[in-house]
């Protein structure tokens, strides 16, 4: 691996106290993703891959250690500073999709780019342009409930997108859909990728989906044990 | 997409749910506005009372009368500028249930006394020159219909005349008009006709309207006053009109007290349904507000929308309530048919319901709005897995 990695986690561990019990989620873990690295990461649950999904992300802190994207240190920013980070620097995908259910497709995606400094008609087009990409344009005005699953993970990923991040971090991202629809997202993650340089991290269970990323990482019990290239 | 465009879709989440409290803000605020013009109809008085007119009654009971000697006497105490004279006729038209009141007045020091009241010259100077001319407030003409040169037959529940009848003959000589809150639902006739035209009580009057030279003195003054009738068969007592206003309400009970207590339980109990409704609708989108603080949405921005919501809610609900309120109070006047003349919202009131909206508002969405603030993100969105 060479040049200024995209994620760098030094030495991170994560401890959670449930009653009398010290849970130790994640051990002391190193790893870099390079720019433009499409990653998978993969283990059983309380293995701590959402975890550490979730400290790339910011929105979860390490107990010991260092969280860097981009060069940035964003372990130690407040969370004041975390929420307009995460907005500007990170595009999440979810396993259950989390649109809002009182908001058109298109108004998902916009809701991001309310954050951001641009007019009525640059948010317009830019979501235009993220629905297009995930092939969604004529299904704008449709809400949620009237989507399929398949669909609905295609808003999460435009709405992921359009606010233009150099890092995708998605946590089980076909885990609630069928094999046809699972596949979609899956040509459409590795397209972001390969067609536009995007940063993937993502946690899934399916070895088919993993199959997809240049390489897989494994966890168990908050430590690295295994790395492949596909 | 704007911000208020997220509130307005949340509102429209769970549609039943906010039209109900939507209705109930409204009913809340209506039934404000509403107390509050039943409030100032009985109270209202007080607040346009002159503060250098005084009220000189008989010292032990209102009903007890008062030489009519005393006239002279009380303009010839230092600091008095003008005096009339008044007294109850207690009298209806046609039948009791058309009661209103009639004051026989010392005429012309009346009308200097309450420049409130307007009429025209025209009118001024006939009802000054019939010796049966009545004056009519505008309420009460509206509600006969009565109009200039009519002659109306008033029978009186106190005051027989030397015909051996109660009932009275009198021209209408004028109607008056006069600022709001100031009584306009009763009558006024020569005291001369009264006095000479009465079978019983010659010489004698209900009560003095003084008015002083510097309200400041006014304590003094009233001292002075009863000072000169101590000791006398009808000693007096003296006291600011807005004082005899307030204790003459107080006699059909503590008005303002009871308006108090009603609202207080009507809002308390709003304020419960409101918050309520607004931390239910909190509870079912907490995965919703967990997905926006994860897309970058600071928590000051959550808790904004929370409080949004309810102030939003609040503002158009109460607004329109007392809205509502207002146009049945202007449009619909007294609901009495003539015993709440002064039925008007004081802008005082309304002042006050804006800002009970606000606070409602706002104390509605702060326990939800604080609930967002305790909720981690990740967590919130693996209970909504």
């Amino acid at each position: 691996m060479t040049g200024t990695p995209m994620v760098s986690i030094e030495k991170v561990s994560k401890d959670y106290q449930r009653g009398a019990e010290t849970v130790h989620v994640l051990q002391e873990l190193d790893l870099e993703v390079q720019p433009g690295e499409f990653l998978a990461l993969m283990g059983p649950s309380g293995s701590g891959k959402s975890t550490l999904l979730n400290m790339i992300g910011g929105i979860d802190r390490p107990s010991s250690g260092a969280v860097k994207v981009d060069g940035q240190r964003i372990d130690t920013l407040s969370e004041g500073k975390l929420a307009p980070w995460r907005a500007r620097n990170v595009g999440f995908v979810f396993q259950l999709y989390h649109l809002l259910p009182v908001l058109s497709a298109a108004k998902n995606v916009e809701l991001p780019l309310l954050l951001m400094n641009l007019s009525k008609s640059e948010r317009r087009q830019r979501v235009a342009a993220a629905l297009e990409l995930v092939g969604l344009a004529d299904r704008a005005r449709h809400k949620p409930a009237e989507l399929s699953g398949g669909q609905e993970q295609r808003v999460g990923v435009a709405r992921a997108i359009v606010t233009d991040p150099k890092v995708l971090l998605c946590d089980e991202p076909t885990g609630d859909l069928d094999r046809t629809a699972g596949d979609e997202i899956l040509d459409l993650l590795q397209a972001l990728n390969q067609q536009q340089g995007k940063t993937i991290l993502m946690v899934t269970h399916d070895p088919h989906a993993a199959g997809r990323a240049e390489r897989i990482l494994h966890l168990d019990k908050g430590k690295l044990v295994s790395a492949a290239v596909t | 997409m704007t911000y208020l465009s997220l509130i307005l879709a949340s509102l429209g989440r769970r549609k039943v749910r906010t039209i109900f409290t939507f209705l109930s803000i409204l009913v809340a605020f209506f039934l404000f506005g509403y107390l509050a013009a039943i409030r100032s109809a009985f109270v209202g008085g007080v607040d346009v009372a002159g503060v250098d007119r005084m009220i000189m009654t008989d010292k032990v009971a209102l009903i007890n009368l008062l030489p009519e000697s005393y006239r002279q006497k009380i303009l010839a105490t230092e600091g008095v500028a003008d005096v009339a004279a008044a007294t109850w006729f207690g009298g209806y038209y046609q039948e009791q249930r058309n009661f209103f009141a009639q004051f026989p007045v010392d005429s012309e020091a009346y009308l200097r006394i309450y420049p409130e009241m307007k009429l025209s010259d025209e009118e001024r100077s006939q009802w000054l020159a019939d010796r049966q001319g009545a004056l009519l407030g505008r309420a009460l003409a509206d509600r006969f219909g009565w109009k200039k040169g009519d002659r109306i037959p008033i029978t009186s529940g106190i005051w027989q005349n030397k015909e051996g009848t109660r009932t009275w003959d009198f021209n209408v000589s004028g109607i008056f008009d006069a600022e709001e809150g100031f009584d306009t639902s009763g009558m006024l006739f020569h005291y001369e006709y009264f006095d000479e035209s009465r079978a019983f009580g010659d010489g004698l009057v209900g009560w003095y309207i003084i008015r002083i030279e510097n309200a400041e003195e006014l304590a003094d003054v009233a001292t002075r006053l009863d000072a000169q009738f101590a000791n006398s068969p009808n000693e007096t007592k003296t006291a600011s009109e807005k004082e005899f206003l307030q204790g003459f309400a107080n006699q059909i009970g503590d008005i303002g007290a009871i308006f108090t207590a009603i609202v207080a339980v009507v809002f308390f109990t709003l304020l419960l349904v409101v918050t309520n409704t607004m931390a239910q609708s909190v509870r079912e989108r907490t995965g919703d507000l967990a997905t926006m603080n994860i897309l970058g949405f600071k928590r000051s921005s959550l808790v904004g929308l929370v409080l949004g919501e309810s102030a939003l809610l609040a503002l158009v609900g109460g607004g329109l309530g007392l809205g509502i309120a207002w146009l049945a109070v202007t449009l619909g006047g007294d609901p009495t048919g003539g015993f709440l003349p002064s039925f008007f919202i004081n802008p005082r009131d309304l002042i006050a319901g804006a800002l009970i909206i606000l606070g409602v508002g706002l104390l509605a969405g702060a326990l939800p709005a604080w609930q967002t603030l305790g909720v981690k993100s990740v967590e919130a969105l693996r209970r909504v897995v």
